[in-house]
């Protein structure tokens, strides 16, 4: 059965109840808003129902429903008093994310959440095995996660310490808050940066000592929201090239960042050629340092070098302590 | 749907909601209306029988619970009902803090699968009289389970425990190779999505990056094929395949630098250089030692041996780099 069909029959079985619940009627802008339906489709699932009951048909048989102006309220439900039990699919949307939340305990209220946990699971009636067919995990630091709600929910600036992996820096910022983002199971804070005048994203793991400050958060009106349904990497299409060559083992990077022309190459055997934009050459330093050796920057040449030269840098410490015959020598160099 | 049919399939829902007694096709034929009355041909009882057989489909697959059986031994064929107690939400209250943490989980969701779904159990939740807000105030984007293909067939493999194959390209593979698999579940650990599933040909427990999976898996044979272990934590199969027993590892810093692994360490001394000495724990020897080597000159690697030997092989190879030329090797 088409979706759009199952769609109309599950709203159908659930307006009787739904209107028997709510005695008083329910004006129908609200009903549909309800349903996630439009008022043109709610009236024609009202017709409908209208004639519809228990067989016989007669006029003590058919659902019966009045309207009073805009207002809607059943007066005869024919028998159907309940909505029907949860899906498997749709125990386990709900479960697991509640779930979910509760790994999360600054985002919602952590007690609230187990008990409600605890009643939907009773009233799902679907083996706990089934729903575990989808786990979450995520990964969040919960100091961090509630001082920003609190600043979100009340609106209200932050001011914070956040570390930049590229730079290895700790920097100090005062920020004006505009949405939290759990995008690929970090938690981002998208807000307006006072000090860099822009919008930037922090994620949440890389937060520290964030308090929120006893003034508004006033996000200018240039601050927009980035569309984040790419990913959090979103390079900037005039930003440099860096060109990378890698190896098997460093294969992974090309479906971890956005990159461009990915080619596969002989050299070395496996290998891809890739292309990444931005417009952070520590970044780049960065991540082929941290490959050791698995990938190699073909450009920018003086990237290359940089590379190589720190590295050299650091082998010289290691030379000093394992060799043992360059003690007494001068330091530097 | 025509509303026609939506009509006859909700007066069938009416007619055997409201009865203890199994009814027989032909009484639903007499009195549900939609259905091609009896006129003595063979042609309408086909068109009736056909019909009435896509309509039990129907009702099945949005969930209703449709029994057959005979009230009596002198019944000569299967008749019809819906127990009431195996139709009906069970009764469930929330207070409105509860039905908030509801209102926001369930907006987790952004497969058309979980999301669908999630719309579905509003409704439902909505009808047996719980107020759900969902329009809380606050600005909160998630998405558990975007973008990624595979994890609607997945997913729904491991729900009807059906088995399941698909092409997989590990990294370090040329080819996708194809993999056939009892799928367990599907588990978000931090941040990606992996598929848990007893490995048909390897006749191992294996985990399988969702984003790797090439083409679309495709579910073979029937369901209910198979038993996932009895006390299976996917998130732990996952934890426990890639992280190792911790280690401890000292490395000396120079003073203000290594801003990164500080965040995590302890500073448990001063070297003769004058550098702070940090204590780290890791459960994954491999990655540390990848991130000590990329902070250069700033750390140096006192023990253990294996990861300090691990850092001088990498600064080696980087050293070693010549723009242009090849790649030194990853003899890892």
């Amino acid at each position: 059965m088409s979706a759009p069909t199952a769609d109309r029959m599950v709203r159908l079985l659930a307006l009787v109840p739904y209107l028997q619940a709510r005695p008083d009627g329910v004006r129908l802008a609200e009903a549909a808003r309800d349903f996630g339906t439009t008022e043109a489709q709610l009236r024609r699932d009202l017709d409908l129902l209208w004639v519809c009951g228990l067989p016989g048909h007669g006029p003590g048989d058919l659902v019966d429903l009045s309207f009073e102006g805009d207002r809607v309220r059943v007066t005869f439900t024919a028998g159907l008093v309940r909505p029907l039990r949860l899906t498997t699919d749709e125990a386990v949307a709900l479960i697991v994310a509640l779930r979910t939340l509760l790994e999360l305990p600054g985002l919602a209220e952590g007690e609230a959440v187990s008990r409600a946990l605890a009643k939907v699971s009773a009233a799902t009636g679907q083996p706990a095995d089934r729903v575990a067919a989808v786990a979450v995990s995520v990964d969040a630091r919960e100091q961090a996660l509630s001082v920003v709600r609190d600043g979100l929910e009340r609106h209200r600036a932050l001011h914070l310490h956040y570390y930049v992996p590229t730079r290895d820096e700790r920097t100090e910022r005062s920020v004006d808050p505009m949405r939290l983002l759990l995008v690929d199971g970090h938690w981002y804070l998208e807000a307006w940066c006072r000090g860099a005048e822009g919008v930037r994203l922090f994620r949440l793991d890389r937060v520290d000592d964030v308090v929120v400050l006893d003034e508004p958060a006033a996000p200018p009106p240039q601050a927009e929201e980035r569309d984040v349904q790419a990913g959090v990497y979103q390079p900037d299409a005039a930003a440099p090239v860096v060109r990378l060559r890698l190896a098997r083992t460093a294969r992974w990077v090309a479906d971890y960042y956005p990159v461009e022309r990915v080619e596969p190459v002989d050299d070395p055997p496996g290998g891809l050629s890739v292309t990444v934009r931005t417009a952070d050459p520590a970044w780049a330093r960065r991540l082929v340092a941290s490959l050791g050796g698995a990938a190699v920057i073909d450009e920018p040449v003086a990237l290359a070098e940089q590379v190589a030269a720190d590295a050299r840098a650091a082998l010289a410490r290691y030379g000093d302590r394992t060799g043992g015959e360059q003690d007494g020598a001068p330091a530097g160099g | 749907m025509s509303a026609k049919r939506a009509e006859r399939l909700v007066n069938l829902v009416f007619a055997l909601l409201g009865t203890r007694q199994y009814v027989s096709a032909a009484r639903i034929r007499a009195t549900v209306p939609g259905y091609e009355a009896e006129d003595g041909t063979a042609r309408a009882d086909e068109a009736f029988k056909r019909m009435f057989e896509r309509d039990k489909a129907e009702l099945r697959e949005i969930g209703v619970p449709l029994e057959t059986g005979r009230n009596s031994f002198f019944d000569t064929e299967d008749g019809y009902r819906i127990a009431r107690t195996d139709y009906e939400l069970p009764e469930i209250t929330l207070t409105g803090e509860e039905a908030a943490a509801v209102g926001l989980a369930l907006r987790l969701w952004q497969s058309a699968q979980l999301a669908g779904a999630a719309q579905g159990a509003l409704v439902k939740l909505r009808a047996a009289g719980v107020e759900v807000d969902v329009g809380r105030a606050l600005p909160l984007q998630p998405r558990l389970d975007a973008g990624e293909p595979a994890f609607e067939p997945c997913y729904v493999a491991a729900r009807d425990r059906r088995e399941l194959s698909f092409d997989y390209a590990r990294p370090d593979e040329d080819q996708p190779v194809r993999r056939h698999v009892q799928p367990w579940g599907v588990v978000a650990w931090h941040g990606r999505w992996y598929l848990v599933g007893h490995d048909l040909d390897r006749h191992a427990p294996r985990v399988f990056r969702l984003s790797r999976v090439t083409g679309s898996p495709r579910a073979s044979g029937p369901a209910g094929a198979f038993e996932p272990p009895a006390d299976l934590d996917l998130a732990a199969v996952v934890a426990g395949q890639v992280d190792g027993e911790e280690q401890l590892v000292l490395v000396a810093a120079r003073p203000g630098a290594a801003v990164g692994l500080r965040r995590r360490a302890t500073v448990v001394g001063t070297t003769a250089d004058g550098d702070d000495r940090l204590q780290l724990r890791t459960t994954d020897l491999t990655a540390l030692v990848d991130e000590l080597a990329a902070y250069g000159p700033d750390v140096l690697v006192e023990a253990p041996a294996e990861a300090r030997q691990g850092v001088v092989e990498r600064l080696t190879r980087l050293a070693g780099m010549a723009p242009g030329g090849s790649v030194p090797g990853d003899a890892r």
